[in-house]
């Protein structure tokens, strides 16, 4: 295994923590607008409140290192994706500040307006991160230089609103699961419920996007084709979601919750499968594709980043455990919450 | 407009505004783990409340820090996307690292500070402050790092030639601790100082002239004006040091913040001047004759290099850069007088009832943060044509695939949304302010103002 396998590895782990973590928060943002009372929308804000920033820090590192690793991919998606890429920061700027703006004052529509924000915000930025990887997947017009030669529409299409809409299902799923575990009381049953809506909202979205998939992007089965054992992670996925019923009906929380996490995850691997050895596949000039190799930093600075994330994320993984540990617990509304 | 003026608006409009709240996290931070040091050391509750109400202020300051910060982070990418190819090499693995080291540290454990009053032991909030505190000064190492490789670039080589050309890492210390580095961080961190000293400083002004808090208040202004006495004159060391650097590495920057354009001539210091780039002289100015070069070389003759040593087209643009640079110097000036003022009166015993002076504390919070901006504007206009100096221009650096009239979307987008929370944030802190501290019950019955 060489080093642009381990960074290519590395980088997907980083997106995957990310998917992981401030999926939950997205899902309660895309969830939060269901819930009526101001109680009840504290409780689902604060039950994020001390772990959303740290989680969207993720986001920023794989962010730092996809540009570090892999920069022609990081230039390349990010020039390409313009327009998606400034609704996306819109989306998350919205996102944080209606957190932390919100409590500050207490007229309803002062709370309101930030609800909206914090909802339309959780929902666009869940939507636009399908609809990059959909577009990843599916493959981008790439000239000569590695260079977008499409415009925003041509990012726009029907397999890529797909991919959008079953991210935002699986981080609702993620999300509800996520909030199931962190309150009690009624508004943890009425979050119960909407875990079983939200895991038919999610197979179902996911059951067209695979169809579509293999259908019109067979490339990205090619891999798992190739070496049929692979076939173990899409049995993951399909055997993780399955799961969470069967915990629920044990009042098994926290098992149902890591077999979503269970679930965000293998399907992070499943997309890197079907996307190797590609960072961002080129159609319909497939020669143009920027690969792992050819989009890479030197071999110098993937040894050096290699040291870097040695000493760093056991650190990272570390306390951001302890923090979890420590907010561990149904939230409580108390005078520092939100 | 064409693409590259307008990525560079919009580059400098978010920059410019994110890089209000970092330098006050950073120096809050600090002052945070004093507060809290000394409610360790003391055990009285008057700390207690300090580190209570500032650690509020400190969460608004970085959520504001954290939603602006991401967008600078992208816009590498999408507005730059030449130069990610080029530099991604080098500067992305001081961003990496920055990711790693800096923001986890910072984020993980502000929530302790934040909502774990009563959740972990004094012992350990304490040890979540300085943490954070180390983060938020991390966050400045790794950023200056790739920030100054960009001014004095070192520990690289250039591979490929043309459209395919890029730097190389082949000294990673090297590329570190490159010539300008060590100086424009300690730079950088005694700015942030200031900045979060003068925000403490301020509010405690206020209160002490409104007559509340006034135990808080004291406290808070004494602390905050110790690290404001210090960071102002070490900024002269260090601002002197950054200079000597610049004259050796960036002599177009040196001459273009003095408007010196004469070849091999004693450079003079002007006090205030304006650039007549045409004439190519500096007009209505009083300068100290040989004053540059006294500075720099310890010797009043020594020639400077002068901007006519340099092709019209390698040349920054002079006067953005010349009145940036003086107002910077002469805020730092100000600073460094008003804060021996307060440390003056204070041993005096008598800071507290000058109120001209508290008025002018009062205000003065909007002094580092202009120094801060005009500083960068001058380091980084300063650096122009260059966007790496000597090697890459800011007009090739632009991303192919992005058109002015996405741009102009995006810039119309970030200035409303900025102006909105601008707005909100300035409403929500001065709403803080005027609630103040929640102090235990004794004290507030004392003075009678519990909001």
């Amino acid at each position: 295994m060489d080093l642009n396998i381990i960074w290519f590895i590395l980088v997907g782990i980083l997106f995957a923590g990310y998917a992981m973590l401030d999926g939950f928060d997205l899902g309660i943002g895309a969830l939060h607008l269901f819930t009526k009372t101001d109680e009840e929308r504290r409780l689902m804000i604060n039950s994020i409140g001390p772990v959303w920033d740290g989680n969207e820090v993720w986001l920023v590192t794989g962010g730092g290192a996809l540009f570090a690793a892999f920069p022609e991919a990081y230039a390349t998606v990010f020039s390409g994706f313009y327009i998606a890429f400034m609704a996306f920061l819109l989306a998350l700027i919205f996102r944080a500040v209606a957190i932390e703006f919100r409590s500050k004052q207490p007229m309803e529509w002062w709370r309101q307006m930030w609800d909206v924000g914090f909802a339309f915000g959780s929902v666009l930025a869940a939507f636009l991160l399908g609809v990059a990887m959909g577009n990843i997947a599916y493959g981008i017009p790439l000239n000569e230089n590695y260079v977008f030669a499409g415009s925003f529409f041509d990012l726009l299409h029907p397999y890529t609103i797909i991919t959008g809409i079953t991210t935002v299902a699986l981080f609702m799923m993620h999300g509800a699961i996520y909030g199931v575990l962190k309150t009690e009381g009624e508004l943890h049953d009425k979050l119960r419920s909407w875990v079983q809506n939200t895991i038919i909202f999610f197979i179902l979205s996911y059951a067209v996007t695979t169809v579509f998939t293999l259908l019109y992007v067979p490339h990205m089965a090619s891999m798992i084709k190739a070496h049929p054992v692979l076939f173990v992670v899409p049995l993951v996925t399909i055997l993780a979601i399955a799961n969470i019923p069967r915990e629920y009906t044990k009042n098994n929380d926290f098992r149902a919750f890591l077999s979503s996490s269970a679930a965000v995850i293998s399907l992070l691997a499943l997309f890197g499968l079907g996307v190797y050895p590609n960072m961002v596949y080129s159609f319909p000039y497939p020669e143009h594709s920027l690969t792992i190799y050819n989009a890479a930093s030197s071999q110098k600075t993937l040894t050096i980043m290699l040291i870097i994330a040695g000493i760093g994320m056991p650190l990272v993984i570390g306390y951001t455990s302890s923090i979890y540990y420590i907010f561990r617990g149904k939230v409580k509304l108390t005078e520092e919450s939100y | 407009m064409d693409v590259l003026l307008l990525s560079r608006l919009q580059f400098a409009l978010t920059i410019g505004f994110h890089y209000i709240y970092p330098p006050m996290s950073i120096g809050l931070g600090l002052i945070l783990v004093m507060m809290e040091g000394m409610y360790m050391k003391t055990g009285l509750e008057k700390y207690h409340n300090m580190t209570r109400f500032w650690v509020k202020v400190f969460g608004l300051i970085f959520a504001i820090g954290v939603a602006t910060g991401i967008v600078m982070e992208f816009e590498f990418g999408t507005n730059w996307a030449v130069y990610s190819r080029y530099v991604g090499d080098v500067f992305g693995s001081a961003l990496a690292a920055e990711g790693v080291f800096a923001f986890f540290l910072e984020s993980g454990f502000l929530a302790i500070l934040l909502f774990g009053w009563d959740k972990v032991s004094k012992k350990m909030h304490f040890i979540s402050t300085i943490l954070v505190a180390f983060g938020a000064h991390f966050s400045a190492v790794w950023i200056v790092v790739a920030n100054s490789w960009q001014q004095t670039p070192a520990g690289h080589h250039i591979v490929g030639s043309g459209m395919d050309a890029r730097a190389e890492i082949v000294d990673f210390w090297g590329m570190v601790f490159n010539p300008s580095t060590i100086d424009r961080l300690s730079h950088v961190i005694m700015g942030a100082w200031q900045a979060g000293a003068w925000l403490v400083i301020s509010v405690s002004a206020y209160y002490l002239i409104k007559k509340k808090y006034q135990d808080f208040a004291k406290s808070s202004i004494k602390i905050a004006l110790i690290v404001a006495v210090v960071a102002s004159v070490m900024q002269l060391v260090t601002g002197h040091s950054s200079a000597v650097g610049v004259s050796e590495n960036q002599p177009a920057k040196m001459a273009a913040m003095e408007g010196h354009y004469e070849e091999s001539a004693p450079a003079p210091m002007y006090l205030f001047g304006w650039v007549d780039d045409k004439e190519q002289e500096v007009r209505f100015g009083i300068q100290i004759p040989g004053m540059l070069s006294w500075l720099i070389t310890g010797d009043a003759s020594a020639p400077i290099t002068g901007l006519r040593e340099f092709a019209p087209e390698d040349r920054p643009p002079v006067n953005i850069v010349f009145q940036t640079y003086h107002l910077m110097v002469a805020i730092g000036m100000v600073l460094i007088l008003i804060s021996l003022l307060g440390i003056f009166y204070w041993w005096q015993d008598t800071l507290f009832e000058k109120k001209w002076l508290l008025w002018i504390f009062v205000f003065a919070v909007l002094l580092p943060h202009i120094a801060n901006q005009v500083g960068w504007i001058a380091a980084e206009v300063g650096r122009q044509p260059w966007i790496v100096y000597g090697l890459l221009r800011t007009s090739e650096a632009v991303s192919e695939a992005v058109s002015a009239n996405m741009v102009v979307g995006s810039l119309v987008m970030f200035t409303l949304i900025y102006i909105l929370l601008f707005a909100v944030f300035v409403y929500l802190l001065n709403e803080k302010i005027h609630h103040g501290p929640e102090l235990a019950e004794e004290e507030s019955l004392i003075s009678g103002h519990r909001a």
